[in-house]
């Protein structure tokens, strides 16, 4: 017998008892079922997140000024204004192998007018390099200039919220609003960057030069800053890059080495890795959850192949009879439940596929089947088949036609 | 010659004794006979066809087969001897049940790895089912035979790799008078053409039809 004999032969002993062969493989399909769509909404899950990680810029690290003890009291985070922009200037200096861009940023906030909408937003003054470090370009006009910045231009560039709610959706660029009632023009409109996993609105926001931010809508004289945002060339250089950062505002800032820091530095890797690790331990679990039902089904479709061996003893001796060598009735065997357990995996696949559409599609969640888990799926039922198949098999084999033939 | 046996011995441990099924069997069979072999139930004439079709091995003995010494052979090996040397019918049949006449007939031929696939399979298989005249009734399910018709079956797979020896256990023992005359007169039919035939039998108008009988009693041969 060659192996498509074989496979022709364990389906239609499969079809003879189609309602057994189906109750039997269930154990697998609802097993492979679990396993295929638990690791497309995990993988769906992660893949969403780490796109909403890598929108907040190009492997950016982020420099808050803060947390200083002032005679004997902690000021949280950004709780004083220790950062110079000079201090990221000085480290784009000394490590340009490390750094790829760098922009300073100064945040207000204020009531935007426009005609008779106004509209409270949160307002960051930056340098024109923000555009790199945060991977965030205008989607129609002009991002203001090195020459704005200087100039401490009353110049912006506004996200599409502000676009939708100040400007009633309508064109905004040349048009000028007031906050404070000091007017500003439009220079462009940012490209929309959606909901960051913690619910905020990114586009939200109106971008300005940082001279201007500090000096008319802050009025401030000193130098200082609230966040110092770089963008790194590679992700492998996270944990220098912080390591160097942190030596050089050591220094710059003069702390002694008993002093604590007068910053925290951030990278946006130890959120993702954060936040993956967390997935992935989600969907190991319930991996090891759905295999607990495979090995069941495996148990199961042992139980069945046992009693098939029974059922057809008078079968197995005739086969011997008329020439069936011992390894044949091993393969025959041990097929039939390899595809029973396979069709049960490719069922499984489909049906894990479709349920975890659905569940995505009824709880708005991103769903990703990857083609990994449906080649690990296949194989595994493959082998769940083969190896609980691979006993009842070899009992069949072993049999003795004689007592076989005269079995009742 | 086909056969060749000489002082076969089986014997079986039943708790403290041995007990022999067959004790000291000489035989010789030509091509072209049929021998009915006869006996009471123990007097092993069904353990010597056993092991005249290889399905059990003989304790200790000679047995040549068609000039092929079986009688040190493995398992896979016997099997390959019972695929292409000996055909069997046995008393209740044994067709698979839910498969078609000529599905049956071809079995043998899929275990035989010489053996043609295909059409020239299938054409082989109707030519046999044709010959035992069951050329009408050829993707009909042994369910839908008569027991005469599900022998005629058994026989048409028997001969399907065209084997020098055909071995037939109470071929007629499920059968009414009819059939089995009907069997029989196909039996003599097939060993006029130059089949060998060896059938096992308790019914002296059965034995009959052939033209050598050997009695057994108590594992050995009468003379």
């Amino acid at each position: 017998m060659n192996g498509m004999m074989i496979f022709k032969v364990a389906l239609r002993a499969l079809l003879r008892n189609k309602v057994r062969s189906i109750l039997t493989a269930l154990g697998i399909i609802v097993g492979i079922a679990a396993v295929i769509a638990v690791v497309a909404i995990g993988e769906g899950a992660s893949t969403s997140m780490k796109a909403q990680i890598s929108s907040m810029g190009d492997n950016m690290l982020i420099v808050f000024g803060g947390s200083m003890k002032k005679g004997g009291v902690h000021g949280g985070s950004g709780g004083f204004q220790t950062l110079m922009s000079e201090d990221g200037e000085a480290m784009s200096r000394d490590y340009p192998e490390l750094i790829k861009a760098y922009t300073p940023l100064v945040r207000s906030g204020g009531q935007a007018i426009y005609q008779e909408n106004n509209w409270a937003t949160q307002i960051q003054g930056v340098t024109p390099t923000f555009v790199a470090v945060r991977k965030w370009d205008v989607a129609s006009g002009v991002f203001f200039t090195d020459a704005d910045l200087r100039a401490g231009a009353r110049v912006c560039v506004v996200g599409q919220t502000i676009v939708d709610s100040l400007f009633n959706g309508q064109d905004p660029i040349g048009e000028t609003f007031r906050v404070r009632n000091i007017p500003f023009k439009v220079l462009g409109v940012l490209s929309k960057k959606g909901t960051t996993s913690m619910g905020q609105d990114q586009d939200d926001i109106i971008i300005m030069p940082l001279t201007t931010v500090k000096r008319v809508l802050r009025r401030g004289s000193f130098n200082n800053v609230d966040q110092l945002l770089f963008s790194i060339y590679d992700m492998g250089q996270m944990a220098e890059a912080k390591r160097a950062m942190s030596d050089l505002l050591r220094q710059r800032h003069r702390l002694g080495p008993t002093v604590e820091d007068d910053f925290t530095i951030i990278d946006m890797t130890e959120i993702s890795d954060m936040l993956t690790s967390v997935s992935s331990m989600m969907t190991i679990l319930m991996a090891v959850v759905a295999s607990i039902s495979l090995l069941v089904g495996g148990i199961g479709i042992m139980n069945i192949m046992l009693v098939s061996v029974t059922e057809r003893t008078r079968e197995i001796g005739l086969r011997m009879a008329i020439g069936a060598a011992p390894v044949a009735i091993l393969l025959q065997f041990l097929t039939e439940a390899a595809v029973l357990s396979t069709l049960g995996g490719v069922l499984g696949i489909l049906l894990g596929v479709v349920g975890a559409y659905t569940v995505g599609d009824i709880n708005k969640w991103p769903i990703y089947v990857t083609p990994i888990s449906v080649i690990i799926s296949f194989g595994f039922s493959a082998f769940v088949g083969i190896f609980f198949g691979f006993y009842p098999a070899l009992r069949a084999s072993r049999l003795n036609p004689i007592d076989c033939l005269r079995y009742e | 010659m086909l056969i060749e046996i000489q002082d076969l011995k089986r014997g079986y441990n039943m708790g403290q004794e041995d007990v022999w099924a067959l004790n000291g069997v000489t035989l010789q069979v030509e091509k072209g006979e049929f021998v009915a072999i006869m006996g009471h139930s123990g007097s092993g004439k069904s353990t010597l066809l056993n092991v005249l079709g290889c399905l059990d091995v003989p304790t200790s003995g000679r047995y040549i087969l068609d000039g092929t010494p079986v009688a040190g052979m493995n398992r896979a090996a016997l099997a390959r001897v019972r695929n292409q040397k000996i055909g069997f019918v046995f008393q209740s049949f044994n067709l698979l049940s839910r498969t078609t006449a000529r599905e049956n007939v071809e079995l043998p031929m899929l275990y035989n790895p010489t053996a043609p696939r295909g059409k020239a399979l299938h054409d082989r298989a109707e030519y046999l089912l044709e010959h035992v005249g069951l050329g009408d009734r050829m993707l009909h399910t042994p369910g839908q035979l008569s027991g005469g018709q599900q022998q005629r079956v058994a026989i048409a797979r028997a001969l399907m790799n065209n084997p020098p020896l055909l071995l037939a256990d109470e071929p007629t023992g499920n059968l009414d008078s009819h059939a089995s005359q009907e069997i029989m007169h196909y039996f003599r039919k097939l060993n006029e053409q130059g089949q060998t035939i060896v059938m096992v039998t308790h019914e002296t108008d059965i034995a009959a039809y052939a033209k050598r009988k050997i009695v057994m009693r108590d594992g050995k041969v009468l003379p």
